[in-house]
């Protein structure tokens, strides 16, 4: 299907479907079962540019959007979506420097960043403030020019491989909303260490840390955005990369699906393929019909996104919401497909079916996601009155 | 360092078909693929230019399409490629190859190192490389998996079958890889960008003031007689009976063949 991409789009996808094959795929077996980094592919990301993928030119990037940046985690994840996930999370790290960072903070990160020489994370996920960041515990206070950081954050993408940090935290408690700032962080800054690598179901490739502040220093320059603008950043950055995980969740889907397409295609059963018995096709059908739904909307919020659309919450909720479903639902008809076979580590599609599910959960729950749709709906329609 | 790459765009698959009544091969929706080996000799001269400094250029000889094969190259980093095109230039062999492809270098002028792939994955013949160096007049060291340049002499490891040599040559010289020599990089979105809008010019036959009689077929003392797939061997003959009937017979028969 033509999806009328532009030139550069086509070689984006182009690119990253070469790594994805050459460089991902000989790997993405071994690196589920160690949960070792994806260095090798991260550099050949790097040397294809892509790591700078919605960094502007002049700080070394090629100047893509959220549609690009999309379309390279799909191709990606249609092979692995731990792999992929290193990825898109160092797009989510940079994200709140893009749109928030002064000249000099972009000058700061960003080159090295485009250049894939550190990997970015995002901080804001706590124990206790997962879908609820308001019960935020991570606390800066004020030190004359610094911000003295104590907290911890859990489940950080990239945490402990990235260098560069964007890190929510409360800088005054009473005042609720307001009162939380975003800072970069360095890996290597005093006070500030990575708790336990987790242990997890799927995306195994990537990795999960702990970020650990004991008093730590930051100096004022490092905050992004103004003081109490914490939120603010977090949501802009989420509302923007959100299309990222489902472009993730649509990769892991069509993956699945091409698996369960070549299977049917060679399993005999009753003495003939099972491609030909109706009631695989009919699951082949609807995967294939679902996948394509979840991958245009992905498309068609990216491009909101990038057109500069006020609707940015809702589409990007949306897109998230229905193709992390769409990968669950995709992943589990595949390995029914495979029947047995399906179930055991010999086949890619068990590993998809883990994969899919945390892109029901992270970057905002499905759930959350329904709320964040709902309250736009309602916003619209007393706008209206 | 300035280094030259010869390349070859080839059909895309070990398919492909002989055309019975021509004895050529059938390339009609075969889709064209860099050389392999030649993908090989871009790595190694574009990591000598980032050691040595200099330019890379790529030639190819061959059908205006052959555009897009040099577009590729300077997606991964060549600074310069020029396609070697002309009627006059259609059913060379590998000797006019050579002498085309040679003329082209001696047209583009100054060079220290002329570097090609061990052979094409279609005509296997291993003789263009060789070829090019001879009408160039300059050493030549095939097989290479390793080299090394200092102050104007290059050492060279040649990876032969069942050992490995050591060979030091004075520049310039024509090498050709192996593919156990490097790890081919990968393009870039902004080598792709400039690839894009890279200008390739045509050279004819003129361009490389290459003589009338030297190029194409005309140029060509080799001619393809016959191509055909020879016989499966068949499947032996088993002896019976006691040892001593089973040599007799053995010695029969090889006496009747005049094996001794």
């Amino acid at each position: 299907m033509d999806y009328g991409f532009t030139e550069e789009q086509k070689m984006v996808q182009e690119l990253a479907r070469k790594i994805a094959v050459e460089k991902a795929l000989p790997l993405r077996a071994e690196l589920d079962e160690t949960g070792h980094f994806p260095w090798e592919v991260v550099k050949a990301l790097a040397e294809a540019n892509l790591t700078g993928i919605h960094i502007e030119e002049k700080y070394g990037g090629i100047g893509g959007g959220t549609l690009e940046y999309c379309i390279a985690t799909e191709e990606l994840s249609i092979i692995c979506g731990g792999i992929a996930l290193a990825y898109a999370a160092t797009g989510l790290g940079t994200m709140p420097i893009i749109l928030f960072g002064t000249e000099e903070q972009k000058q700061k990160y960003l080159p090295d960043i485009a250049a894939g020489k550190k990997l970015a994370a995002f901080g804001l996920t706590e124990a206790n403030a997962g879908s609820d960041a308001g019960g935020m515990q991570t606390t800066a206070k004020k030190d004359g020019d610094y911000f003295i950081l104590n907290g911890t954050k859990q489940w950080i993408t990239n945490g402990g491989e990235a260098a560069t940090y964007s890190v929510i935290a409360i800088t005054d408690r009473k005042k609720g909303a307001r009162g939380a700032s975003a800072f970069i962080l360095e890996k290597d800054m005093p006070g500030f260490t990575f708790g336990k690598k987790e242990n997890k179901m799927g995306i195994r490739a990537s990795a999960t840390s702990e970020l650990v502040f004991q008093d730590c220093r930051v100096h004022k320059s490092q905050m992004l955005g103004r003081e109490g603008m914490g939120f603010i950043v977090a949501m802009k950055t989420l509302d923007r990369t959100r299309p990222g995980i489902a472009a993730q969740a649509v990769g892991i889907a069509q993956g699945a699906l091409n698996e369960a397409l070549k299977y049917s295609r060679q399993r005999e059963q009753f003495g003939a393929k099972i491609s030909t018995f109706q009631a695989v096709q009919h699951m082949l059908a609807d995967m294939a019909t679902q996948v394509e739904a979840a991958r245009c909307l992905v498309y068609a919020a990216a491009r909101s996104i990038d057109s500069g659309s006020k609707e940015t919450s809702k589409m990007s909720a949306m897109c998230k919401l229905f193709a992390s479903d769409t990968a669950m639902k995709v992943t589990t008809d595949a390995v029914q497909i495979f029947g047995g076979y399906g179930y055991m580590k010999e086949y890619p599609v068990e590993k998809m079916m883990r994969d899919a599910k945390i892109t029901q959960i992270y970057e905002g729950t499905n759930q959350i996601q329904r709320n964040v749709i709902a309250l736009e709906l309602i916003k619209e329609l007393a706008a209206k009155k | 360092m300035n280094i030259v790459v010869c390349i070859k765009q080839v059909p895309g698959t070990t398919q492909v078909k002989i055309n019975p009544e021509t004895n050529t091969l059938i390339r009609e929706g075969v889709e064209s693929i860099l050389n392999p080996f030649d993908e090989n000799a871009i790595e190694a001269a574009l990591q000598l230019r980032d050691k040595h400094g200099g330019k890379v250029t790529v030639i190819t000889m061959g059908p205006p399409q052959a555009v897009n094969a040099l577009k590729d190259t300077i997606a991964l980093g060549v600074d310069e490629a020029i396609l070697v095109s002309d009627r006059a230039f259609a059913g060379s062999d590998t000797w006019a190859t050579s002498y085309t492809l040679a003329s082209t270098i001696k047209k583009i002028g100054a060079f220290d190192l002329v570097i090609c792939g061990k052979q094409a994955i279609d005509g296997d013949t291993a003789q263009v490389g060789p070829g090019v160096s001879e009408f160039l007049n300059i050493p030549q060291v095939t097989f290479a998996v390793g080299v090394e340049i200092n102050n104007g002499v290059m050492k060279v490891n040649r990876l032969l079958e069942e050992t490995n040599e050591i060979v030091e040559v004075k520049l310039p010289a024509l090498i050709t890889v192996v593919k156990q020599m490097n790890t081919p990089r990968m393009p870039s979105f902004k080598g792709k960008m400039k690839a894009k809008s890279a200008v390739i010019p045509t050279w004819g036959a003129k361009d490389i003031n290459a003589e009338d009689g030297k190029i194409g077929q005309k140029g060509s003392p080799t001619s393809v007689v016959k191509i055909f797939t020879p016989p499966p061997k068949g499947g032996g003959e088993i002896l019976s009976g006691s040892v001593d009937e089973m040599v007799d017979a053995l010695v029969k028969k090889l006496r009747d063949r005049k094996v001794c």
